[in-house]
């Protein structure tokens, strides 16, 4: 089975500093892959060169097309719905814009109508909330509404940033617990980045842990856990 | 109490104008925080265009989305051509390009049309009816085109898809590029839409200021007006703001006059409605710096 994504000796700039030194890593079809690593260890950063947002050299193939130099807006519309650190919301645009403006770009409407209510099955308090303006969501309700959004891109690859930040538990197992439903029945592969590795690791199937612009680690999230050593060194816990 | 109508109803005719100017700036101010200064310049290119057509001898009602279209062109090119290797360039250089514009439109009408101020045929019938003391066709004429337009821009921004793409793309660049929609041709069609708009606002008003390359400098003034006291932010504000400004440019002078004949003592009139206007603009600024209807939004963090 061929890769959804696979990262080849990517680096990444901000301006003159480098942020990304050559990383390498792959995503099986329907897999979840996660990277791990402290703060600056360059996980966003990779979410963000795969999409064509910060300056970045080396290879990115998403099902077998190159996409590295590209702009955001065709990176996206391959069908990778990119969750961004906070979020993203159109804050000033009610709940029903910001899912109708993601099917913005799509041919096939009627598809986009029933990947609509798959949202509904998922988050049946956006349903609620429709008219309502979207900045004035709870944390959680942005969060849904951010996966949400992607969803409407009817994304092969989801690229999700950290979407555990900032919530209550409860909320964050509730968001965890629908991340692993679309995955398993819409079939979309996910590439995760998160600061807490003990959930990021239950959820993902791979793991790669990153320091400083570098792969230092990686493996099946079983061996990672089980190493006593990483978990100690890189994972904090 | 019919001079008090009078004053009323071309304060609204002036203000639908400063409407349309104040929603043209606005347009652009959303998605780039920029103002544009050669917004009316622009406008008033375009009413020589469409003056052009007239003599050309083509009816109005195709010079006028003639030329609506030559000025949406024009506008796409100026961005894609002009600001988009500014885009991440200094305040500054952004602002001496708009200086630059400016006076590229005013010497270019100047070299094609010259200098000469020329009459611009009111478009609308002229014919006499219940209200005649108090409107004039043209500014009926005025007042209507000016807010089917306006209603035609809220009906295309709230109901349409590419409306709300670029509303999306105004609000936040990132998180539009992110659902796939082409943020640098959303702020290419913003630009054409500005000045399309704008050129209606000029061919409006060329026939109540005659038409010549200065046309347009006080009334750039009166729309940055408008929209600062709607609230440069607002679409909706700006809009409102345009009128609330025409209207009481006229109430000042009207009041004005009053005083002046009641106690021979001249305090105010025609000559100082630009001062009063900016003097409002000010006050506006200084107590509610968002203006009127400027939209304070809610944000949970």
């Amino acid at each position: 089975m061929s890769n959804m994504l696979e990262v080849k000796d990517l680096k990444a700039y901000y301006g003159p500093s480098q942020a990304l030194h050559g990383i390498s890593f792959s995503l099986a079809k329907g897999g979840i892959t996660t990277l791990l690593g402290a703060n600056g260890a360059g996980k966003t950063t990779t979410l963000r060169a795969i999409c064509g947002m910060v300056r970045a050299e080396g290879t990115v193939t998403i099902d077998g097309e190159p996409v590295t130099g590209k702009a955001t807006e065709s990176v996206v519309r391959l069908g990778v719905g990119h969750v961004p650190e906070g979020r993203g919301t159109f804050t000033e645009l009610s709940v029903e814009e910001n899912l109708r403006v993601a099917a913005y770009t799509r041919r096939d409407k009627a598809a986009a109508a029933r990947d609509l209510e798959m949202v509904f099955t998922y988050f049946p308090r956006l349903k609620e909330r429709m008219d309502q303006q979207a900045g004035t969501l709870s944390g959680g309700e942005q969060q849904m509404l951010a996966i949400s959004r992607a969803l409407m891109l009817g994304p092969r690859l989801m690229l999700l940033d950290e979407p555990s930040f900032g919530l209550a538990p409860l909320i964050v197992q509730e968001i965890f617990r629908i991340m692993r439903r679309i995955n398993e029945e819409a079939k979309v592969s996910m590439l995760l980045v998160e600061q807490n590795a003990a959930l990021a690791l239950d959820l993902a199937d791979h793991a790669y842990v990153l320091e400083t612009g570098r792969v230092v680690m990686s493996g099946t999230s079983a061996d990672v856990k089980s190493d006593e050593q990483i978990r100690k060194s890189y994972l904090g816990y | 109490m019919e001079q008090l109508l009078q004053q009323v109803a071309s304060g609204l005719a002036n203000g639908a104008i400063y409407a349309l100017l104040a929603l043209a700036l606005v347009m652009i101010f959303v998605s780039t925080n920029h103002i544009n200064f050669a917004q009316g310049e622009m406008a008033m290119f375009s009413a020589f265009v469409c003056w052009q057509l007239l003599n050309w001898g083509y009816p109005f009602w195709v010079a006028l989305p003639a030329t609506m279209l030559f000025s949406f062109i024009i506008g796409v090119l100026i961005e894609r051509i002009i600001l988009r290797p500014l885009h991440t360039a200094p305040l500054l250089s952004v602002v001496v390009v708009f200086i630059g514009l400016l006076a590229i439109f005013h010497s270019l009408a100047g070299a094609i049309w010259t200098h000469t101020v020329k009459p611009f045929p009111s478009p609308f019938p002229n014919f006499t009816f219940a209200g005649s003391g108090i409107i004039g066709p043209h500014q009926i004429g005025m007042i209507v085109v000016a807010v089917g337009m306006l209603a035609l821009l809220f009906c295309f921004f709230r109901f349409t898809p590419l409306g709300l793409a670029m509303r999306a793309a105004a609000l936040n660049a990132t998180s539009a590029r992110l659902v796939g929609i082409n943020v640098d041709w959303m702020l290419a069609l913003g630009w054409g839409l500005a000045a399309t708009v704008g050129s209606v606002a000029g061919v409006l008003v060329a026939p109540v200021v005659y038409l010549e390359p200065n046309m347009m400098a006080g009334i750039l003034l009166y729309g940055f007006a408008g929209a600062l006291v709607g609230g440069i932010s607002s679409p909706g504000g700006a809009v409102a703001g345009g009128f609330i400004v025409g209207v009481l440019e006229n109430m000042v002078a009207y009041l004005g006059n009053m005083l002046e004949r009641a106690t021979g003592f001249y305090l105010i009139g025609n000559g100082e409605k630009l001062t009063v206007a900016l003097i409002i603009v000010i006050t506006v600024l200084t107590l509610k710096p968002s203006g009127l209807f400027g939209r304070v939004t809610v944000k949970r963090v």
